[in-house]
């Protein structure tokens, strides 16, 4: 499936913080939407998944998603926004409650989505007696088992110490490369851009507009390597260059009241 | 041993205090000092018993209240009273506060009525509701639901107001219909503030029940301890004194299992 954005403009009150974005995210890809913080990028996730109503534009989606898709547009949360009364099990169950399944292919959707990120173990823990990375491969499992076309990952890892984010990004990565779920992955991370997306599109600060779409020509089970090294520093520093004074003009902002993160 | 080096001496502790720490024994010790102190005041004469009766006094008038079978009567009546009056209060509460939680024009219209009828005294309006629904237990039973209604009602569309918005919009973002948000979502995240308000609304309940009982009842806590005013019976009024105490008490370590039980993943 394709999601693509026409022309998307947003405003908070008095305060535009998109501006006429149009993107295209392509079947099969993992687009990286990167800027610095307040540029509005989770406000264009949002808008993409349907969860906020833009001020101008529209999102369209294309094709047809997967046999036994049963919600195409999901999100993975930087908060991880888990149920704390449920249990590891019933949080992923929750989506997958109001749709007509037996019981038993229920069951199966869990028991898989949680094999699929190895929390078969933890099933009946609360998120309270889990570690942050923990929680958010719940969230992680939760978005596998209702079969999304379009994963909507809303800086997933941020929340995260540096430790668990690196390895929780290469179980994520070893996920992807068996799957291939498309995927629009908000980061403010360089690092995390550059591992994960086909394509890495840079905002501006605000009001955010869509500076460049930078392709990612390596395939993600090479970009480790040394032989990759050289070409991913160029990478590394093109889009920094992008970024940078972007970042540096952002930080010096004084923050309209009202003004909304991302 | 080579000689420590001119000036060294150890780094003063200076991080004591200021942190509690279990000391289990204290309470029973205190109150029991207490009890015997008083025992012995009024043992030794320095205590009228007219004006305050010894415990032993107070525990011989508990028995005899109990042997005769007046307490189980006065209490039944006080435990009905209380109890439809709290039941219906916080029915009608929960029910108004998930309007106003919810819609935002049962808001705007009911948080004016309720901030404004909130702070009445309930107990001033009994003499209207004697009025409306005479003297009997209608008006005292109404006078508690009212006193209940709105501590109830306020409690649970704060409570809702702080259910995380993230939780309701990612049960959103999976499509997940609106009367199961409600039931998945809102409702388990306002239970504790719910909860919460239910301490406070007992403890009213409680005291509305007294107040009522004392205008005009022949049975009830209440009643009971007025007339043994009146007839300047110090041990009985201090066992009915007791026993509001002991049943505060009950309400208080019953709402606190059922929190305990119903808030387990905490």
């Amino acid at each position: 499936m394709e999601l693509a954005a026409e022309g998307i403009t947003h405003r908070y009150g008095g305060l535009t913080a998109l501006d006429a974005v149009s993107l295209t995210v392509r079947e099969g890809e993992i687009l990286a939407l990167i800027g610095p913080s307040g540029c509005g990028k989770s406000t264009l996730l949002g808008i993409l998944g349907g969860i906020l109503a833009p001020s101008e534009g529209r999102v369209l989606l294309r094709g047809e998603p997967p046999a036994g898709c049963l919600n195409p547009l999901t999100y993975i949360f930087q908060d991880f926004a888990l149920l704390p009364w449920r249990t590891v099990a019933g949080n992923v169950a929750l989506p997958l409650e109001h749709h007509r399944l037996a019981r038993a292919e229920r069951e199966a959707l869990v028991a898989n989505a949680l094999a699929r990120t190895g929390l078969s173990d933890f099933s009946d823990a609360y998120p309270k007696q889990l570690s942050g990375g923990m929680r958010q491969r719940v969230g992680i499992a939760r978005a596998l088992a209702v079969r999304p076309a379009i994963l909507l990952m809303d800086e997933p890892l941020s929340a995260l110490d540096a430790q668990t984010r690196d390895l929780l990004m290469e179980d994520f990565l070893a996920l992807w490369l068996r799957e291939r779920v498309t995927a629009v992955y908000v980061t403010h991370n360089l690092a995390e851009a550059l591992r994960l997306a086909d394509r890495v599109a840079v905002l501006s600060r605000r009001p955010g507009r869509l500076r460049e779409i930078v392709t990612i020509p390596l395939p993600q089970d090479r970009r480790a390597g040394p032989e990759a090294a050289a070409e991913m520093a160029r990478l590394h520093d093109r889009l920094w260059q992008l970024i940078r004074s972007e970042a540096e003009a952002a930080e010096r902002e004084i923050l309209a009241p009202g003004a909304l993160h991302g | 041993m080579a000689e420590p080096p001119r000036g060294e001496r150890a780094v003063p502790f200076r991080g004591h205090g200021f942190v509690l720490a279990r000391r289990r024994f204290a309470a029973p010790l205190f109150f029991f000092g207490m009890i015997a102190l008083w025992q012995v005041a009024c043992d030794r004469g320095w205590i009228s018993p007219l004006f305050l009766p010894s415990p032993y006094a107070v525990l011989l008038a508990f028995r005899e209240l109990i042997e005769a079978g007046t307490l189980a009567r006065h209490l039944g009546e006080s435990l009905f009273r209380m109890g439809l009056g709290w039941l219906f209060g916080t029915i009608a509460g929960l029910f108004v506060g998930f309007l106003m939680g919810i819609f935002s024009l049962s808001r705007a219209i009911g948080q004016p009525v309720v901030s404004a009828l909130f702070p009445i005294p309930k107990i001033a309006l009994l003499p209207l509701l004697i009025l409306w629904l005479g003297i009997g237990e209608a008006s005292k039973v109404t006078t508690i639901v009212l006193g209940v209604f709105f501590p109830t009602a306020i409690a649970t569309y704060s409570a809702i107001d702080n259910v995380p918005r993230n939780l309701i919009r990612m049960a959103q973002s999976f499509g997940l219909p609106w009367n199961a948000v409600l039931r998945k979502i809102v409702l388990p995240g306002a239970l504790p503030g719910i909860l919460a308000g239910f301490r406070i609304s007992v403890s009213i309940a409680l005291l509305l029940l007294t107040a009522a009982e004392m205008v005009g009842a022949e049975y009830g806590i209440g009643a009971f301890i007025l007339t043994a005013g009146n007839l300047m019976l110090t041990d009985q009024l201090l066992a009915g004194v007791v026993m509001l105490s002991a049943l505060g008490l009950g309400f208080g370590t019953l709402l606190a299992r059922l929190e305990r039980w119903l808030l387990r993943w905490r």
